[in-house]
C-alpha cells in the first residue's frame, strides 16, 4: 500500500514536472492548468503516503534518508502550491517541481524499511523539530527557484536581450517579493527548529549544544539567512544580491542536510549513527 | 446564400479617401436601413474605423450584390463611383470569411496585433443588431469572428509585443516593477516623444508625475497638463530618488545624469529599482548608469532594438494565427453551406407533393365508377412514387451537408425546380451548431 502510494506520487510528480517544463516552452493556459492539477493531486497522494507511514511506524516518518528526502519533497511541493496560489506565478513550477522530483527520486534509491527507533529518539520532539526544519528548508527551496528566475530575468533586462524566455518570466518585482516572503516565513521556522532541536538534545543527549557537524552547519545556514534578512530590512539588500544569497544559502542548507549524512562524519544527526546504535 | 465584403482600408486608400467614406458612429440607423433595403441584400453590417470602412452583407446574387454595395458606398457619401472604385476591394464566399476573421484578429491592422479593432467591430455589430440589419447568418458569422479573434489572442502572442518605442518602454517597466500604480515618473526635458511616453505611462496607471525643464515655466505648464508637479532644473538630481521611472530628453550636448549621481540616488532609495529611459540624441544619461545595481537604462537604440525583436517575433506569431484562421474557416464554411440544406429539402418535398395532389384531384374528379377503396389505393400509389423518387436526392443532399459542395446542389435544385426557400429561424438551427 505504502509502496503504491509512494510510486504513484513519484509518477505524478514526474508527469507534473514534464508538464511544467513543457509550459516553460509553450505557455498555453490548458497546459498550465494540467500541470497545476497534476502537482496538486501528487501532493494529496504524497500526504496520504506520509500519514499512512506515520500510522504504520507509530512515529513521524523522518528517521532515515528514504523518509527524510520524501518529507522534504512533500514540504517543497506544499510550500510551492501555497506560493503559486498567492502570487499566480505558474511558471515558478518549472523551476521548483524538478527539485521536488529529484528529492523523490533520491528517496526511492534508499531502502524503505521502517527503522526501529532507539528509546532516546522516541519523542514528540521528533515531529516538531524535524518537520519544522523541513518546512523551513522547503520555503528556502522555493526562494531558491525564484532567485534563479530573478537572475535570469535580471540578466535579460540588463543585457537587453528580450527573447521568448524573457516574455514568459514574471516581473523582477514579483520574483523579489517571493524571495522576501520565503525568507520571512522560512527564517522563523528555521530558528524554532534549531531551538527545539537544542531542547530535545538536552533531554535526549544531556546537552543543549555539542558542536556536532550538523549543528555547526545549521548555525552557518542560520547566519546566512539572518544576514540576508538583516540586510534587506536595514540597507535594502534586494534584487540580485538577495537572489545570490538565497542561492548560496540553499546550497549550504543542502549540505547541512545531505553532507552530514553522505560524507563520513561523526555527527549524531547522521541517520546511520542515529539508528546504528540499536542495530549493532 | 453568400457572404460578401466590400470596403477599403489603410492598405488601399489614403486618409483623405477614408475620411470621405467614414460613417459617423452615432448615426448608423439610416445607412444600415438603406443598406438592407437594397435589392437582394438580406443582411448587412457596416464597420467604420479610422483605418477602414467595410460592409459585410449576405446576398443570393454575388456579382450584383457586390456592385450594389459599391454603388451604395459611393452614393451614400456622394462621391463618384469612378473615384472610389480603384480603392475598393471585394470578397465573397471563403475569401470574405477569411478577410473578416483576419480583420477581427488584428492581422490586417496597420499595427498588427493592436487590440482596438475587435472592440470596434463589436460596436459596429452592436449597431447592426440594434437596428436589425443583421440576421441569422451575419449574427453567427460575427460571433464566430469574435471567437476566432479570441482564440488567436490566447493561443498566439501576437498582441503581447509592443511595437512602438513608448509602448516598449511601458512593457519594460512592467517587467521591472510589476505593478505601475504606485510608481512615479519624472520627465527631464520635454519633447514630443517624451510626452507621448509619459501619456502611455499615465494610461498604465502610474501614480505621480514630476516634470523638470531648463525653462521652469515650461515645466510648470507640462506638470499642469499631466497633473504632476514641477521641479527646478538646478536641483532635479536632488529629487531623483523620489522617481522610479525617469524619462529624459533634453537638448543637452553632454551627459546630465552620471553613474556616480545614480549610485548615490539608489543608496538613498535603499536599492529600490529605477528605470531610466534616455530618448535624447545625443544622450543625456551616461551609459555606465546601466551597471549600477538595480538600475536599468535603455536609450533610444536599445528601445528600437526591442521594437525590432518584437516585430520579428510578431511576424512569426502572425503565421500561427493564419493557421488558426484556416481551421476555423473550414468549420464555419461547412455550417454556412449546410444552412440551406434543410429548407431546400422541405421546399423540394412540398413542390412534389403539390404536383401529386393536383394531378390526383384532377383524376379523382373525372373518374365516375371508382371502386370503394380506389381513392385510398391511388393515394398510396402516388405517395410511394414521390417518396421513391425523392429518396436518393434527399439522402445525398443530407450527406453532403456534412461537407462537400452543398451549395452547388442547392443552387441546381433551386433553379431546376424553381424552389423558393426561406432562411430558417434561429431556433431551428440548434442542431447545426458546430
Amino acid at each position: 500500500m505504502n509502496a503504491l502510494l509512494f510510486y504513484s506520487t513519484l509518477g505524478l510528480y514526474a508527469i507534473a514536472t514534464a508538464a511544467y517544463l513543457a509550459y516553460l516552452l509553450k505557455p498555453q493556459p490548458p497546459l498550465g492548468r494540467a500541470a497545476r492539477w497534476l502537482i496538486t493531486s501528487g501532493f494529496v497522494l504524497h500526504a496520504l503516503f506520509t500519514l499512512s507511514r506515520y500510522l504504520e511506524a507509530g512515529h513521524t516518518p523522518i528517521t532515515n534518508l528514504h523518509e527524510s528526502l520524501s518529507f522534504f519533497s512533500l514540504a517543497v511541493v506544499g510550500v510551492f502550491i501555497a506560493f503559486e496560489r498567492r502570487y499566480k506565478v505558474l511558471i515558478l513550477g518549472s523551476f521548483v517541481t524538478p527539485l521536488a522530483l529529484l528529492l523523490m527520486l533520491a528517496s526511492s534509491i534508499y531502502p524503505s524499511n521502517i527503522p526501529e527507533l532507539p528509546p532516546a529518539l522516541k519523542s514528540n520532539w521528533l515531529l516538531v523539530h524535524s518537520s519544522l526544519a523541513f518546512v523551513s528548508y522547503a520555503t528556502f527551496a522555493v526562494a531558491f527557484g525564484a532567485a534563479i528566475m530573478y537572475l535570469i530575468q535580471e540578466h535579460f533586462l540588463k543585457k537587453k536581450r528580450l527573447g521568448a524566455l524573457y516574455q514568459k518570466l514574471p516581473s523582477l518585482d514579483v520574483l523579489d517579493e517571493i524571495n522576501y516572503r520565503c525568507l520571512t516565513f522560512g527564517f522563523p521556522l528555521l530558528t524554532i527548529a534549531i531551538i527545539t532541536g537544542a531542547i530535545w538534545a538536552e533531554t535526549a543527549w544531556g546537552t543543549y549544544w555539542s558542536w556536532d557537524p550538523k549543528e555547526t552547519w545549521s548555525l552557518i545556514t542560520w547566519f546566512i539567512y539572518a544576514a540576508l534578512l538583516h540586510g534587506r530590512l536595514t540597507t535594502g539588500w534586494r534584487g540580485k544580491k538577495a537572489a545570490i544569497l538565497a542561492i548560496v544559502g540553499f546550497g549550504i542548507l543542502l549540505f547541512t542536510f545531505l553532507g552530514v549524512n553522505l560524507l563520513p562524519s561523526e555527527s549524531q544527526h547522521s541517520y546511520d549513527r542515529l539508528l546504528g546504535g540499536v542495530d549493532k | 446564400m453568400n457572404i460578401v465584403v466590400v470596403g477599403l482600408s489603410h492598405k488601399t486608400a489614403s486618409v483623405d479617401i477614408r475620411e470621405k467614406v467614414a460613417f459617423a458612429p452615432n448615426h448608423m440607423e439610416k445607412p444600415l436601413q438603406e443598406l438592407v433595403a437594397l435589392p437582394d441584400i438580406t443582411e448587412g453590417v457596416i464597420v467604420s474605423t479610422c483605418n477602414r470602412v467595410e460592409i459585410y452583407a449576405t446576398t443570393h446574387d454575388v456579382a450584383g450584390g457586390m456592385a450594389r454595395l459599391k454603388r451604395f458606398l459611393a452614393d451614400y457619401h456622394t462621391i463618384p463611383l469612378e473615384t472610389l472604385e480603384p480603392h475598393l476591394y471585394s470578397h465573397y464566399g471563403e475569401a470574405a470569411i477569411r478577410h473578416v476573421f483576419r480583420v477581427a484578429s488584428s492581422l490586417d491592422s496597420m499595427v498588427v496585433g493592436e487590440p482596438q479593432i475587435l472592440g470596434q467591430i463589436k460596436t459596429s455589430y452592436g449597431y447592426a443588431a440594434e437596428f436589425r440589419s443583421s440576421g441569422i447568418i451575419l449574427n453567427r458569422f460575427l460571433h464566430k469572428a469574435f471567437s476566432v479573434a479570441k482564440r488567436v489572442r490566447t493561443e498566439t502572442r501576437i498582441a503581447s509585443s509592443a511595437v512602438s518605442v513608448s509602448f516598449a518602454a511601458v512593457e519594460l517597466a512592467k517587467k521591472i516593477f510589476g505593478d505601475l500604480t504606485d510608481k512615479t515618473v519624472m520627465l527631464v526635458g520635454a519633447g514630443e516623444m517624451c510626452e507621448l511616453a509619459a501619456k502611455h505611462f499615465l494610461n498604465n496607471g502610474v501614480r505621480g508625475v514630476m516634470v523638470t525643464n531648463r525653462t521652469y515655466e515650461r515645466a510648470v505648464r507640462l506638470a499642469e497638463e499631466f497633473g504632476g508637479r514641477p521641479v527646478n532644473f538646478d536641483d532635479f538630481i536632488e529629487q531623483l530618488h523620489k522617481a522610479d521611472i525617469i524619462l529624459s530628453s533634453t537638448g543637452a550636448t553632454h551627459f546630465i545624469i552620471g553613474a556616480r549621481d545614480v549610485e548615490e540616488v539608489i543608496r538613498r532609495r535603499r536599492q529600490k529599482p529605477m528605470f531610466f529611459i534616455d530618448i535624447a540624441v545625443p544622450r543625456d544619461i551616461d551609459p555606465k548608469v546601466n551597471d549600477v545595481q538595480n538600475v536599468y537604462l535603455y536609450d533610444m537604440d536599445d528601445l528600437q532594438g526591442v521594437v525590432a525583436t518584437n516585430l520579428e517575433q510578431r511576424n512569426k506569431e502572425a503565421e500561427k494565427a493564419e493557421r488558426i484562421i484556416d481551421q476555423e474557416i473550414g468549420q464555419f464554411f461547412k455550417w454556412l453551406s449546410s444552412l440551406e440544406v434543410t429548407p431546400t429539402i422541405v421546399a423540394l418535398r412540398s413542390r412534389f407533393e403539390e404536383v401529386r395532389r393536383a394531378e390526383l384531384e384532377k383524376t379523382l374528379a373525372t373518374w365516375k365508377e371508382l371502386p370503394p377503396d380506389g381513392q385510398k389505393r391511388l393515394e398510396a400509389l402516388t405517395s410511394a412514387i414521390v417518396n421513391k423518387l425523392l429518396h436518393n436526392p434527399t439522402s445525398t443532399l443530407k450527406r453532403t451537408g456534412q461537407g462537400g459542395r452543398t451549395d452547388l446542389y442547392v443552387d441546381a435544385l433551386r433553379q431546376l425546380f424553381e424552389l423558393e426557400t426561406e432562411v430558417p429561424q434561429e431556433e431551428e438551427l440548434g442542431e447545426l451548431e458546430e
